[in-house]
């Protein structure tokens, strides 16, 4: 951070005022969080099932991604300059709805019409369908190789624009990842930051479901990947991340997102049962009160 | 048998077999107008060593249920493991020169319902490792002693089935599997890193929970101790990434990715054969 | 163009062609360019070639990521990782989302005889004819592949197109009408109909002079898009002839004789005889035409088929069934 010379009083000044600005834009990004979080919650409901495990545990990322760090406009959707975002992980679809419909994609409404026969919102991303998705995800696996497809077009067009992708843990035992990694690498497509959303819930206890996977920055940094390794659910370290990210010439970032499965919502967290889980009227009541007095106390802060 | 040191294992004799398969297999893909030369020739020396020095199998019961398994994931080298097959006795000889004709024994790639010897259907790049890999579970299920092999082509590395597999052999702790990565470095469309590099290799391996060794694959003293160090019960499957030099063996094919596939004309196959037999 | 070609080769050249005329094309393999003859295109663009190596579900996909950032991609492989290996990929990444992207699939069929049954595509047909949004085409010769590669780059959405290994000798004139979804007539006859694809048209033809020897005169057409499939020929052929022949490399179940049976079923109920591998594995094999033969697939299968078709009336036995793989 370069500061203009001056004398001491102004530089401390700034120095201050610079820290408060990005304090006030962290408690934003945070309002965003808990906002999606909540739009999340309405879109499931009572006596549906939902994703509402790994919406969750990816918000603080994608409230990151699509209010600070990408450059989108939806009024220009198809902007050929445009970041792109891919939500490798479909299942997931509940946030990058919460997060285009607050960014102005499409209206608000269209949020609870989601799965309706005819509606807008698919159960997995629909490029189709939806304003702002650019990918049909939901099977497993294939994000990161489009991301590479999208990459090598950017460049082949000297465009700057970047893409970013968000990855399930579980969904990295798919052959095509590694595929992608592979690639990604061998021709430097340092204009791809992927995710991964690491929020380690599996079936059978943790050591023995961590034999498979772990361990996971070894794996992307011998595949050629620049790896940082953050907790998922604090922004600065987010976006200091994809800061360090966008600077990293020649080959791609690997962000491993330690998070919490459920992360917002105190029933869900860590709760396998809420990798599509439903919820009885009381668990949503209780997780409304709780996004409710979440966003009331970060409107305290200021 | 298998605690012979190197001086034991009698290299003489082990390159004399492996220089007469390579002429063998020069002759079977002449003959049949069509087949992969250099990776053939790569591979045959992994392949002679196993099959001489190490494998626990019977030629005249080639189910015995107690056997060592091998398969070949780059199963278009078949012609490397129809040789020494023909030279174990698993069938007669002449019908190397049946290969890749209609309903042959042998055919274009390895057939486990045509060929007496050969464990597991392969051709499609991944699939063979794959298999191994539930090869090998069933060993562990069935709580069987023998070990499983498989030889692997160094592009296989980069299908994403292969990683699928390798993250379970590591989770399931399947400690009597053994790859042997055919690294000759060269692949159908060029020099393998220039197409997609593999390279890091055994960081990758060893990334994925396997023990990684890398030896040159045409020294048999190297191939008999990776081997050897391979047989650790220690929860941990096995990779022996060996360095390799496509068409080994004929001065012509060597280091070639012309020769990846394609048969030797009549003056090629002559002066192949003419090669091998003055090193004799 | 008068001589035999592999039309794979003219597959190569008229890439090569369309990438002069259009920057947005791009071209991508998984490790067989020289087999596919993408390669011509790799030597005239490198910067607009990627070569995905033995990883084709990863080649798909990012063949779809370039198409939805504005360019033309076409992917090439063999069959039968096109349309295997890689099959989800196409169904979701691409037709799915409907996105630019032409799978064109080289040594198809038996025809990929020496590799054997590992590398012989002869599901292909049936599978790709059965994800929405896609066209599917398999072209006969030289003169109509090439017209075939100029079609599909000119329409927008998801393409399969088949090609075979072996040279194919020509078989129309080089200003033969072309039209996707539109059967090419090349023989006249109102006794049976022969409706063939790709390398069996040629053996339709052989078949259908033998016939005429016989006093039976068969039309042939060459049906190069196998979806949208030509109804209007089949119905025509349905109503003027006294039965069907249909021959492909590929098995009997799912592709052209499916197809075409399944619209003579709904509009005009005729009987058909399907020529193709009969729903077995064929094997390694020298030559292709012997493989051809030996599995009961070509000129002389298809006089056959005509034959008993022409000579037969009602009902048939079910061992008349052309479903049962003959071999020993």
């Amino acid at each position: 951070m370069e500061l203009e010379r001056g004398p001491r009083p102004l530089r401390l000044i700034g120095k201050v005022r610079h820290q408060m600005k990005t304090e006030k834009s962290l408690r934003n990004l945070q309002r965003k969080a808990c906002l999606l979080r909540r739009h999340i919650i309405r879109m499931v409901g009572v006596g549906k099932t939902g994703h509402i495990g790994g919406s969750c545990s990816c918000a603080d990322i994608v409230a990151a991604l699509y209010f600070s760090v990408m450059n989108v406009d939806p009024a220009r959707p198809d902007d050929p300059g445009r970041d792109r975002f891919i939500l490798s992980k479909g299942h997931a679809a509940l946030v990058l709805y919460a997060a285009l419909a607050e960014r102005g994609f499409f209206p608000l409404g269209e949020l609870e019409r989601l799965k309706q026969v005819g509606a807008m919102l698919q159960g997995h991303p629909d490029r189709l369908r939806t304003p702002g998705v650019e990918a049909n995800t939901g099977s497993l696996g294939q994000g990161l190789s489009l991301a590479n497809g999208m990459a090598l077009a950017a460049k082949l067009d000297g465009s700057n624009h970047r893409i970013y992708v968000i990855l399930g843990d579980g969904e990295i035992n798919e052959g095509q990842v590694w595929e992608a990694a592979m690639f990604g690498a061998f021709h430097r497509l340092d204009n791809v930051t992927a995710t991964l959303d690491r929020n380690g819930l599996q079936a059978m206890g943790p050591t023995k479901a961590r034999l498979g996977t772990e361990p996971m920055g070894d794996k992307w940094r011998a595949f050629g990947w620049h790896v940082i390794e953050i907790d998922g659910h604090d922004l600065a370290q987010i976006l200091d991340a994809f800061a360090q990210a966008k600077a990293h010439p020649g080959s791609p970032t690997l962000i491993l997102a330690n998070t919490v499965k459920g992360k917002g919502i105190s029933f869900a967290e860590n709760n396998p049962a809420f990798h599509n889980g439903m919820m009885t009227q009381e668990q949503y009541d209780l997780a409304s009160r709780e996004l409710e007095a979440a966003l009331a106390a970060l409107n305290d802060q200021t | 048998m298998n605690d012979r040191t190197p001086s034991d294992i009698g290299v003489r004799e082990l390159e004399a077999v492996a220089r007469k398969l390579r002429g063998q297999i020069i002759r079977m893909i002449a003959a049949a107008g069509s087949g992969h030369c250099g990776g053939s020739l790569s591979a045959v020396d992994i392949l002679t060593y196993l099959y001489f020095r190490e494998l626990r199998i019977r030629p005249n019961e080639p189910r015995w249920p107690e056997r060592d398994r091998f398969l070949l994931s780059k199963g278009h080298c078949a012609p490397a493991l129809y040789a020494v097959l023909a030279e174990r006795g698993y069938f007669p000889k002449e019908k190397l020169w049946t290969l890749r004709g209609i309903e042959s024994t042998l055919q274009g790639h390895p057939d486990m319902r045509k060929t007496p010897g050969v464990d597991m259907t392969t051709g499609s790049l991944g699939q063979g490792f794959s298999c191994a890999v539930g090869i090998a579970l069933a060993g562990k299920l069935d709580r069987k002693d023998y070990r499983v092999y498989v030889v692997l082509g160094d592009s296989e590395l980069q299908t994403g089935l292969l990683w699928e597999a390798a993250m379970m052999a590591r989770q399931q702790g399947l400690d009597h599997l053994v790859a042997i990565i055919d690294n000759n470095k060269l692949q159908s469309d060029g020099v393998t890193k220039t197409i997609v590099d593999i390279e890091p290799i055994a960081e990758k391996w060893r990334a994925f929970g396997w023990e990684a060794r890398r030896i040159d694959g045409h020294d048999f003293g190297q191939i008999h101790a990776a081997v050897v160090q391979s047989k650790s019960a220690n929860g941990q499957p096995k990779v022996i990434i060996a360095d390799t030099v496509k068409g080994k063996g004929v001065s012509f094919m060597e280091g070639l990715v012309s020769w990846h596939s394609g048969a030797p004309n009549p003056q090629q196959t002559a002066a192949a054969l003419h090669e091998l037999e003055a090193r004799a | 163009m008068s001589q035999a070609q592999p039309n794979k080769v003219i597959y190569g050249q008229t890439l090569v062609e369309l990438g002069e005329r259009n920057p947005r094309i791009v071209v991508l393999d998984a490790d067989v360019p020289r087999s596919t003859n993408t390669y011509r295109f790799r030597d005239a663009f490198p910067d607009r070639f990627f070569d995905c190596g033995v990883a084709e579900q990863n080649m798909i996909c990012i063949a779809a990521g370039l198409a939805a950032s504005g360019k033309i991609a076409f992917a090439s492989t063999f069959a039968v990782f096109a349309s295997m290996r890689a099959c989800e990929q196409v169904r979701t990444s691409v037709a799915y989302p409907r996105l630019n992207v032409k799978i064109v699939a080289t040594n198809a069929g038996v025809d990929n005889a020496g590799d054997g049954v590992t590398h012989q595509g002869i599901e292909d047909l049936a599978i790709m004819r059965a994800i929405p949004n896609m066209t599917v085409l398999s072209p006969s010769d030289p003169v109509t592949t090439r017209k075939a590669v100029l079609a599909i780059a000119q329409l927008d959405g998801p393409v399969y197109l088949r090609l075979g290994r072996n040279p194919s000798p020509v078989l129309h004139e080089e200003n033969v009408e072309f039209e996707l979804g539109k059967m090419i007539p090349l023989r006249d006859g109102d006794d049976l109909a022969v409706i063939a694809t790709g390398n069996m048209v040629h053996e339709a033809l052989i078949a259908a002079e033998a016939l005429a020897g016989q006093g039976i005169e068969a039309r042939v057409l060459d049906c190069h898009t196998v979806k949208p499939i030509d109804n209007a020929a089949i119905l025509d052929a349905a109503r003027a002839t006294r039965g069907i022949i249909t021959a492909e490399d590929h098995n009997l179940i799912g592709g052209l004789g499916g197809a075409v049976c399944e619209v003579v079923s709904e509009l005009w109920p005729t009987r058909v005889r399907r020529v193709g591998l009969k729903d077995c594995f064929a094997s390694s094999g020298r030559d292709y035409r012997e493989l051809l033969a030996h599995f009961q697939m070509d000129a002389a299968a298809i006089q056959a088929a005509a034959q008993e078709l022409w000579s037969s009336n009602g009902v048939h036995a079910l061992s008349a069934s052309s479903a049962r793989c003959a071999t020993r």
